[in-house]
């Protein structure tokens, strides 16, 4: 049956044929030799790493079975279809929190996996894939294999951040962070630039367990790179309670001038001005601080039927400085920046997926609106900046970067060529391989 | 309401895992059946890991009628006392292929009916020994009215509805509940194959209704809510234009 799959920068609308995935014991499926397979789990990857058009998309939503939970040890196992918005419901209660998490707890632990995701706590826990035991691995010749550090490693390490290539993740177990309280002590500092960013920063590693920049990428001369430095522990104080359903849901794309360089600067002014003090301390529930934008349901339609980029970068730390200074003056200049703009530097843990994109340096994350070709051009002048300074971008946020440019960000694809399963495609991975 | 006791036939079907998920609690305790072992356990692990208290998994042949009054006591010799039994399996046929494939067809009347209406039937005789439980029943709103493009599975289900009906009124002072479920269109593996529209529900959906009409004194449930309305009106179509319809 033909649905209208999408990803989060809602870019594309076509129809894909899709299949469900039903049993865990279900054999790989069964389709014609002409055509390819893709794992979709909520396609909340923003471009078209989770999109195979004039394909088949393999819908994970029904292998949603836990199978088993230790809640003494902290382990949990479940099936690659489980949310995170399941397992904190799961978890919480008994004291236990994700190893790490995206800003959003509408993601697959297949998705997880698939794009081995980051969070706030990169600088002290690295990526999912660094908190992963095992998982089991279904691929398209009929086999059916675990891997893990010690077990068919090679098979782990190119899954890891593969772009759900290199099979159908049936389960997945990992380690769970001890937690005594579902909220979080918040200290939010401004910052009036960059220089003052990298101060805070390097003190707050040391100190949080959870940090984030936000930026106002719309202030011009003096203010900008202005921003709210976020960070934040686990805090003992009060319950283990868990968070509510989403209240609110956007299901009408809204008009696409709402989003204008205007309406943005005034929420990014009010944003920044509404804290008035240089730091301020607070309690914070886990919902509220790692997902805010959760409890709008659908707020990727805020950005109209035309949808919308994400472009993610990540520089080494050498070059962080200067190249993001870079960076931010020229999407100032461009005025086409959004709201979401985040930056945060990554730490120095192993990075175990052949493809992750997650190493150590300075990540800046933003949306833009899709403005046709005066977008495609700002983009166009900060890949020279990434490129300059040794960095690379996101698939899971991408969809536009050239074949050349993935090629060299990331030369292991020609070793990780060998662990793809030969009928699983996706849009993004003949995009960038020209295949 | 905690529920301790829960006995679900048809167990590995979408809407019963979900009443299962909501009901759970570390002191239920749960007896799954089914024909198939292996989707029986994969449920039993989920409800494990989410704290059920105990599972036992009884895999059958649910229309094979001499073993079923068996099987039924197999579970009451497992459990002296139980709460909630649930049935839940069922099947949607491809309508043409009965018009024409007696087999197939007698075969989709035995799980669809006889199976659901005996199990029901047997399973309310022990309820009333005990004096109390609720015993409720997975139908369809396609029984309300027989159309073209599902009148053996809508046959099946009506006569579930009306069995049910009977079979309450014998329960009537004995301190038995017994309840008609009537789900619309639900988004599970049996409706796979179907285009959905606008009125399709999440099985979430429908066992967080189930579980709420457990503790009502409503004999038969509609859900989503809207579909009483829904049938009400399909129900006073007069004839000369209901055959006009594609329904």
């Amino acid at each position: 049956m033909k649905e209208l799959l999408e990803s989060w920068g809602r870019l594309s609308k076509t129809k894909t044929e899709t299949i469900s995935g039903m049993w865990i014991q279900d054999n790989f499926p069964m389709m014609s030799t002409s055509q390819s397979l893709l794992p979709y789990g909520l396609g909340r990857s923003y471009g078209d790493s989770c999109l195979n058009e004039g394909n088949i998309l393999f819908n994970t939503k029904k292998l949603n079975h836990f199978i088993s939970f230790d809640s003494s040890a902290g382990s949990i196992r479940c099936e690659a279809g489980v949310t995170f918005d399941q397992i904190l419901q799961l978890i919480i209660p008994h004291g236990w929190f994700l190893p790490t998490t995206p800003g959003t707890k509408y993601i697959t632990v297949g998705g997880a996996i698939a794009n081995d995701v980051h969070g706030k706590n990169h600088h002290k826990t690295g990526s999912f894939g660094n908190s992963v035991s095992s998982f089991e691995l279904l691929r398209s010749d009929g086999s059916r294999f675990e891997c893990s550090r010690t077990r068919n490693s090679e098979w782990f390490n190119a899954t890891i951040g593969g772009l759900g290539l290199t099979g159908i993740i049936t389960w997945v177990e990992f380690k769970l962070r001890k937690i005594k309280s579902a909220y979080i002590d918040v200290v939010s500092t401004k910052f009036s630039g960059i220089n003052e960013f990298f101060d805070l920063n390097d003190d707050a590693d040391k100190q949080y367990e959870h940090t984030v920049a936000w930026i106002d990428c719309l202030a011009k001369g003096p203010s900008l790179g202005r921003g709210i430095f976020i960070a934040g522990n686990h805090s003992d104080k009060r319950s283990l309670r868990i968070h509510p359903g989403a209240k609110f849901s956007i299901t009408l794309d809204f008009p696409n001038f709402m989003l204008n360089s205007l309406s943005i600067s005034s929420f990014n002014f009010a944003y920044y001005y509404k804290q008035l003090k240089k730091q301020k301390s607070s309690l914070s529930h886990y919902n509220s601080f790692f997902y805010p934008l959760d409890s709008l349901g659908g707020w990727n339609r805020i950005y109209g039927s035309r949808g919308f980029y994400q472009y993610q970068s990540v520089i080494p730390m050498h070059n962080g400085k200067a190249a993001t200074q870079e960076m931010l003056r020229l999407i100032s200049k461009s005025g086409q920046a959004s709201f979401l703009a985040v930056l945060k530097t990554f730490g120095d843990m192993p990075r175990l997926g052949m493809l992750s994109f997650p190493r150590r340096g300075v990540t800046l994350a933003l949306d833009f609106p899709n403005n046709g070709l005066a977008t495609q051009k700002l983009f166009s002048e900060l890949d020279c900046i990434v490129r300059e300074s040794g960095g690379v971008l996101y698939p899971a946020k991408d969809a536009r970067m050239s074949a050349l440019d993935f090629t060299s960000f990331y030369p292991q694809y020609l070793s990780f060529q060998k662990y793809k399963d030969p009928r699983i495609s996706s849009s993004f991975w003949r995009r960038v391989t020209n295949i | 309401m905690k529920f301790k006791s829960i006995v679900i036939f048809g167990a590995s079907s979408a809407i019963a895992q979900e009443v299962a998920r909501q009901a759970t609690s570390n002191e239920t305790h749960f007896i799954l059946v089914g024909r198939d072992e292996h989707k029986l356990s994969v449920v039993a692990s989920d409800l494990k890991s989410r704290g059920a208290a105990a599972i036992r998994v009884v895999s059958g042949d649910l229309i094979n009628f001499s073993e079923i009054k068996a099987l039924v006591d197999v579970l009451w010799n497992d459990l002296d006392y139980i709460d909630f039994v649930l049935i839940a399996h069922g099947s949607l046929p491809d309508q043409v292929r009965c018009e024409t494939d007696m087999d197939y067809a007698c075969s989709q009347l035995e799980i669809n009916f006889i199976s659901s209406a005996l199990i029901a039937q047997l399973a309310a005789n022990r309820l009333k020994l005990q004096g109390s439980g609720t015993l409720a029943v997975i139908s369809s709103v396609a029984g309300d009215r027989g159309r073209q493009s599902l009148y053996l599975y809508g046959a099946a289900k009506a006569g579930l509805s009306t069995f049910l009906e009977g079979l309450r009124h014998r329960m009537y002072g004995t301190g038995v509940k017994v309840l008609t479920i009537k789900p619309g269109l639900v988004d599970t593996p049996m409706t796979a194959h179907l285009k959905k529209g606008p009125l399709v529900s999440s099985p979430k959906v429908i066992a967080h209704d189930i579980l709420k009409a457990m503790v009502s004194s409503k004999d038969v449930v509609y859900t989503p809510w809207f579909w009483h309305w829904i049938m009400l009106i399909i129900r006073s179509i007069p004839r000369c234009l209901f055959y006009k319809t594609k329904l």
